[in-house]
């Protein structure tokens, strides 16, 4: 049978893969973005598997919300993207420096 | 190996594949396509693991409802994507390098010492007829009702909020004002002018003077 | 009996609230009759009270009216304790105040304040009643320092003077001082005692006896001298006592009503009045007792003898005023409280009148005060000048009554003869002589209207009679009952007793005293200074004395000593506390020093905030993997 760490081996690789992905596109928001899309669906495979091993619905429970919020972050991340686009007529992470002290 | 095991490696195994392609290939339209594919896998997965009501919400309101979403503003979009490529095989070796402290460090936590089948042995199958959906249901509309409600509010600020942010109020297009509609009166529109009933004299200046005499009765 | 009390207390601050609230719709007329009626209605009651309880027997009235605030432990009570003393006083206050207020009538009639006036005096007469009718140290704090305000609403009654608002900011700041020795010793009696009640205060009070206190190692006090220390404090401020005495010359900037009725007769004495109330706490301290006396020894010699040097008229009469104070704290200092008591009364009457004589005068002068600048007007002014010299004699001769005390005898007997040459000296040099003033107002020149000399005659009645009256039963024969109490051994009215055998034998017996024939001879030589050789003798003295009248003229210099020290110290102290407190600590370390080691923090700091995303996750990154390396090696 698979077991319960090969789920959460299998979460921690999907994870990792996002994370390099970050590293990787650094300049396209659209793509981090989709990175941080991947992020959360590691998690929820966590979460999933901890609720099958253990019996216990909360988990899924839990999951539902994340899926939510996360499908809320995704609506708003691109609304603002889109409205990035329309005054920069770009998406360069490296030129969007407002932020800098 | 079981059927259950190979298709748990069929399926993580592309889930992992294609998530690799997401974060390197050059196209926008295809990382997003190979986002689509990966979250397709990982959701049979979770269909592996009994939690059929959230696979299937996965893949309806992800790739059906949010994926596609991505691709409209790919697509929407005329991003020149050369420079957002630069220093993508300088970062390489760094990303890779995280990646695999990240890997392992995570296996060493959640490796089979710790989460393996000793400890947590895999869960007997649920009996046929058993509905995920009712129970995860049960929970949420009672135990969760409150948080529940509050995502559902998140959700329609999010709405609000995309519009708000995405709208654009565009220049030389008529429409109506509905409040200024039926805001309007009477004196707003018509103006009464009393005229003098009698023929008016015909002149050179009559004209003139008919006018004025007009304008005087009416106040 | 209780509402004739709550009647007599209240009827004036129904006048005062009247006259002060709706003085616009009621007119000046309603006004002074509004409180003319106040007064009058309290001081018939408090005639009528005065008779109950000396000839009908009444009992000593004390009880709650009404109860402010309770606590677990104590509670703050609105109450009146009324016995011989409180009536004697109640009779006194009601009386001159309603003179004062007849005379108001004539003296203010053109003043744009007259309503307003009307309305303080009213509230004083209110908060006086309320201060001697006190039975408890609460309500006795309130009417303290409610006749406090008044007196500095009214010093600076014309407040577009500068030297009236001067002068009334003195008097208010001079009566903190003495408060916040008042205000310890009520919270001291009130820490021992667990009361503010006099009956329950008196009944605990021989525990305290014994009791010592130590506030410095080493140094031990007994506790009934401390709390009477602070309470006299109280009582130096209130009674104008060196070396809190300044203000009282100062607020002669008032109107002469207000300096007549406040600032003479009542509220100076309130301090008098408090300590004799005290008596069984003052019984038991002879530290306190000799403070007192040394006090009180000062204030009669120093400040008679500055009546000598002022030429304003309402001044010689102020320092007259002090002196007078002077003796009256002698006289508690000797455990004589019915001594003390019988000459407040008898000052009250003759300076009240003293006053609105003076005021009379002035009235005609236009306004003038500097006696420099009258003379003769005896031919102008008949009745006020008839009321005047039966003062002044009373003045001359209550002085050769007072019981000598055996601690501070000789400054008390030199403070006769002084009172006696000052006293004469602004006499004759207002009624006699050349007549210095100026054409304009000699021809204007007249006696004063009925409404002002009216209340002259009324008072110089009992100025001249009550102490003939009074002596014998106020003295001798244990009026107040046990409403003063002596210490055996303190007794000094009884050593006085032993030589007293009548009041008309006590007037022999003083003519062949010293004490007499120092007065005369004060008269005497005022007579010759001023009435037969005026242009000559003056001069040569003030030329003779040059030095010791320069000391005088200065006022002893206390005015000056308080500028330079206290003023000066307070100035120089909050310009230290300005300099190094607010620009250095606050201003420079606390509120600027914060900003600017946030700003040069910040500035370093903001080094770290690139604005690039991908800054941002990197370190988030760095952190999860910090945290994954601990979790897994280190824990």
């Amino acid at each position: 049978m698979i077991s319960l760490s090969q789920f959460l081996v299998f979460g921690a690789i999907l994870f990792s893969i996002s994370v390099a992905g970050i590293f990787l596109n650094r300049k396209n928001v659209l793509v981090l973005l989709m990175a941080i899309e991947l992020m959360l669906l590691a998690v929820n495979v966590n979460f999933i598997a901890f609720s099958h091993f253990l019996g216990n619905i909360n988990g899924q429970v839990f999951v539902f919300f994340v899926l939510t919020v996360a499908a809320a972050e995704a609506a708003i991340g691109l609304a603002i993207l889109v409205t990035l686009f329309r005054n920069r007529r770009t998406i360069n992470v490296e030129d969007l420096t407002e932020m800098k002290g | 190996m079981t059927l259950y095991q190979f298709l748990f490696y069929v399926f993580a195994s592309s889930a992992v594949i294609s998530a690799i392609r997401v974060v390197t290939v050059k196209n926008p339209v295809h990382a997003a396509l190979f986002l689509v594919l990966t979250f397709f896998t990982t959701s049979l997965t979770w269909i592996l693991m009994e939690a059929e009501f959230l696979g299937i919400v996965l893949l309806l309101v992800y790739v059906g409802a949010v994926m596609v979403l991505f691709l409209f503003v790919v697509m929407m979009l005329d991003i020149n994507l050369a420079p957002l490529r630069e220093g993508f095989v300088r970062n390489l070796p760094v990303g890779v390098f995280v990646a695999l402290v990240m890997v392992i460090e995570l296996g060493l936590i959640v490796g089979s010492h710790a989460f393996g089948l000793a400890n947590y042995p895999a869960p007997t199958a649920a009996a046929a007829g058993t509905s995920n959906t009712l129970a995860l249901g049960s929970v949420l509309y009672t135990e969760y009702v409150y948080p529940f409600e509050i995502a559902a509010f998140i959700l329609l600020v999010s709405i609000v909020s995309a519009i708000a942010l995405a709208h654009r109020k565009r220049e030389g297009v008529l429409y109506q004002n509905i409040d200024q509609q039926v805001k309007v009166n009477r004196d707003d529109r018509i103006r009464m002018v009393k005229m003098v009933s009698s023929t008016p004299v015909v002149s050179e200046t009559g004209d003139g003077k008919s006018n004025s005499s007009g304008e005087k009765r009416r106040d | 009996m209780e509402k004739i009390y709550l009647i007599i207390a209240l009827s004036p601050l129904v006048g005062a609230l009247v006259a002060g609230l709706f003085g616009k719709q009621i007119g000046r007329v309603g006004a002074h009759w509004v409180t003319n009626i106040g007064v009058g209605i309290s001081f018939i009651l408090s005639v009528y009270a005065f008779y109950m309880h000396v000839w009908g027997g009444l009992p000593t009235y004390d009880a709650t009216v009404y109860t402010w605030a309770a606590t677990d432990a104590f509670h703050f009570d609105v109450g009146f304790m009324v016995d011989r003393l409180t009536v004697l006083m109640m009779v006194v206050v009601t009386s001159v105040s309603l003179m004062v207020h007849i005379y108001t009538i004539g003296y203010m009639a053109d003043d744009p304040g007259y309503q307003r006036f009307f309305s303080y005096i009213s509230l004083f007469t209110f908060s006086m009643l309320m201060l001697v009718m006190a039975n408890n140290l609460l309500q006795l704090f309130f009417g303290w320092e409610a006749v406090g305000l008044v007196s500095y609403l009214l010093i600076g009654f014309w407040y577009k003077k500068e030297s009236a608002i001067f002068a009334n900011l003195k008097a208010f700041i001079l009566n903190r001082v003495g408060d916040f020795g008042f205000l310890l010793g009520i919270a001291a009696i009130l820490m021992y005692t667990n009361t503010l009640d006099y009956a329950t205060f008196f009944e605990r009070l021989p525990a305290l006896a014994s009791v010592k206190v130590e506030y410095w190692p080493g140094v031990e006090w007994s506790l009934p001298t401390v709390i009477a220390i602070l309470l006299f404090i109280g009582a130096m401020g209130k009674s104008a006592q060196v070396p809190l005495h300044v203000w009282l010359p100062d607020s002669m900037e008032g109107p002469t009503p207000i300096s007549a009725l406040i600032h003479a007769a009542t509220m100076v004495t309130a301090g008098i009045f408090m300590v004799a109330r005290f008596s069984p706490l003052f019984e038991l301290s002879d530290a306190a007792l000799s403070f007192i006396m040394v006090i009180g020894a000062i204030t009669a010699l120093f400040m008679g003898l500055l009546g000598i040097v002022q030429n304003d008229i309402k001044r010689v009469i102020a320092y007259s005023t002090l002196s007078q104070l002077g003796y009256m704290t002698v006289a508690l200092g000797a455990s004589a409280y019915s001594a003390a008591i019988f000459h407040l009364m008898t000052h009250a009457f003759f300076k009240a009148l003293l006053f609105l004589a003076a005021g009379s005068v002035i009235i005609a002068m236009h306004h003038e005060q500097d006696i420099r600048k009258m003379g003769g007007l005896w031919k102008y002014m008949p009745v006020t000048f008839i009321t005047f010299l039966i003062d002044s004699i009373i003045l001359a001769v209550q002085a050769s009554q007072l019981p000598g005390a055996t601690f501070a005898y000789w400054a008390v007997l030199l403070g006769v003869f002084v009172t006696a040459f000052y006293t004469f000296r602004m006499f004759f040099l207002v009624f006699f002589g050349k007549e210095r003033m100026d054409a304009h107002t000699r021809s204007h020149l007249h006696e004063s209207p009925k409404v002002v000399t009216v209340p002259l005659i009324l008072l110089s009645i009992p100025a001249l009679l009550v102490g003939f009256f009074a002596i014998d039963p106020l003295l001798f024969s244990g009026f107040f009952e046990q409403a003063i109490v002596v210490m055996p051994g303190h007794d000094a009215m009884a050593n006085l007793h032993e030589h007293y055998h009548g009041a008309l034998a006590m007037m022999e017996h003083s003519l062949s005293s010293s004490v007499f024939w120092l007065a005369i001879a004060g008269v005497a030589l005022s007579a010759v200074m001023y009435l037969i050789m005026p242009g000559l003798l003056p001069a040569m003295f003030a030329k003779v004395f040059a030095w010791p009248k320069r000391i005088l003229d200065g006022a002893y210099g206390f005015d000056d000593f308080n500028n330079a020290v206290f003023g000066g110290g307070s100035r120089l102290l909050g310009r230290g506390f300005w300099r190094i407190g607010d620009v250095r600590l606050i201003d420079g370390l606390m509120v600027n020093g914060t900003a600017d080691i946030i700003g040069a923090t910040a500035m370093q700091w903001r080094k770290l905030q690139t604005g690039y995303l991908y800054h941002y996750a990197f370190v988030m990154i760095l952190g999860l993997i910090g945290l994954m390396t601990w979790i897994v090696f280190l824990r």
